[in-house]
């Protein structure tokens, strides 16, 4: 009884090394505002690699407070440039695998035509109920949009107004369905093939808000994992260049 | 300690919880009512309509709320056309969206305190002479006492604990829609431990006196 348990068992973890070997998976927490790019990225990654990239979306400030806390993702794609940093110096990542994949735009989008003039004016009148944002405490997208009101001299005017998505998924969600007017929300969401999906926008001027260099790094949980050291190479690799242009971030 | 923030969203909790209770009672009532009486064929649909906060997850609830309110949905069309503007990202939004939430922990009870009462007491206030109303509020609402305390207790606490349906109907502004529970999910985010711990064991601490007071009274005989 107890040899045929293990002999099952032996042959178990010799098929779970087999199919280790050749294609893994390789589990990815996401900033929400690079969710469609990604998901090209992952399928291009996995017809060129066979590894499956597993992918969690949120905001950058809760992925960090979860992987603190024993999240089993391998590689971490933030928002901003300091959430990976601060897990660097915590020694939860692998030293050195640090690297910018993407610099995000912010916008300034409605999903009505006519709403979001070019020179985003529509902030100083202020004849609108609302105005999406995502949490500026939480997610990099949040504070940069909080900033530029900030400079833009409207912030306390506008604070009323206010709404607050939980990520910057949540507020291209309440701008998308009416609630909100208008929202700050990535250029990525409302970007493809080179021009605006629908609605009116106003691209806001890079010199409003502190740049927003999204970095990438593989965590402690990555260390060992071929899968995962394949897909941070593959991020900085001529095709996924290309699917993260397409949705109109810098690089 | 605690913040302005952290006391605001308590105060906001609270008044959120009043108001969906006062109103749920209001309309639970009838409701309650009808389902202990009634053989309409329409029992059975109308008692699942009314169950079904219990099983559904509070996403559905808000993702169809928030379409259902917003400017293309049919309730958003109405209170525009009422001149109210929208209910998403307001007080007057999260009522609604509590009083769909919190309705059989409201109806429920109140509907078994009326079963339980049964026939006969009713029957007698017939014989005596009594009119629908007054055999409603010298008979049946004496008799049913427990059951209004155990509805409006539930409610108001279940109410006090929504968070699904806030969070995607809310708009996280402060005073008008950042509930308790979506202050602590801010602070937990924010890695703000310290906060959000004192604001997590305030709710334990809350949530088990409500049950501990709802439960010994139960215990003591509900007649």
């Amino acid at each position: 009884m107890e040899a045929r348990f293990i002999r099952l068992a032996a042959g178990f973890a010799a098929a779970a090394a087999l199919s280790t070997a050749h294609a893994a998976e390789v589990s990815v927490a996401v900033a929400a505002n690079f969710t469609a790019p990604m998901q090209k990225i992952a399928a291009e990654f996995e017809r060129d690699t066979g590894h499956k990239a597993q992918l969690a979306f949120g905001a950058t400030g809760k992925f960090y407070a979860q992987i603190r806390n024993g999240a089993p993702f391998e590689v971490f794609l933030a928002a901003d440039d300091t959430t990976p940093a601060k897990l660097e110096e915590e020694g939860a990542t692998v030293a050195g695998s640090r690297f910018t994949y993407a610099i995000g735009k912010l916008v300034l989008w409605s999903a009505q035509p006519g709403v979001v003039d070019g020179k985003g004016d529509v902030l100083r009148r202020g004849a609108f109920a609302h105005l999406a944002i995502a949490n500026p405490k939480t997610a990099p997208y949040g504070a940069a949009a909080l900033e530029a009101l900030r400079k833009l001299g409207v912030a306390d005017a506008l604070a009323a107004k206010l709404v607050t998505g939980e990520n910057i998924a949540q507020a291209h969600q309440f701008v998308a369905s009416g609630n909100a007017e208008l929202g700050f929300v990535a250029l990525s969401q409302v970007w493809a093939d080179g021009r605006l999906t629908s609605g009116s926008a106003w691209p806001v001027p890079a010199g409003l808000h502190a740049p927003l260099r999204q970095d990438a790094v593989i965590l402690a949980a990555g260390r060992d994992k071929p899968a995962a050291r394949a897909l941070a190479e593959f991020l900085r690799g001529a095709k996924a260049a290309a699917i993260i242009k397409s949705y109109g971030y810098g690089q | 300690m605690m913040s302005a923030a952290d006391l605001a969203a308590i105060r906001l909790t609270l008044e959120l919880a009043a108001v969906t209770t006062a109103i749920l009672l209001v309309i639970g009532t009838p409701v309650a009512w009808w389902l202990a009486r009634t053989r309409s064929a329409f029992r059975g649909a109308v008692g699942a309509v009314v169950a079904l906060p219990l099983v559904l997850p509070p996403t559905v609830i808000g993702f169809y709320l928030l379409l259902l309110m917003g400017p293309h949905g049919p309730v958003g069309q109405f209170t525009q056309a009422l001149g109210l503007g929208l209910l998403p990202f307001s007080f007057a939004g999260l009522v609604v969206g509590s009083v769909f939430y919190s309705l059989p922990f409201v109806v429920q009870p109140l509907q078994q305190a009326f079963e339980a009462i049964g026939e006969r007491p009713l029957e007698v206030a017939a014989t005596l002479r009594a009119g629908a109303l007054d055999t409603f509020f010298s008979v049946v609402l004496p008799l049913a006492r427990p059951g209004f305390v155990t509805a409006a207790v539930l409610g108001f606490a279940h109410t006090v604990g929504e968070f699904g349906v806030v969070l995607m109907i809310g708009g996280n502004i402060p005073e008008k829609t950042r509930v308790v529970s979506v202050q602590i999910y801010d602070h937990v985010e924010a890695l703000e431990y310290a906060q959000a711990h004192w604001l997590s064991a305030g709710m334990v601490v809350f949530s088990f006196l409500v049950l501990f007071l709802l439960h010994s009274r139960k215990r003591g005989g509900v007649r």
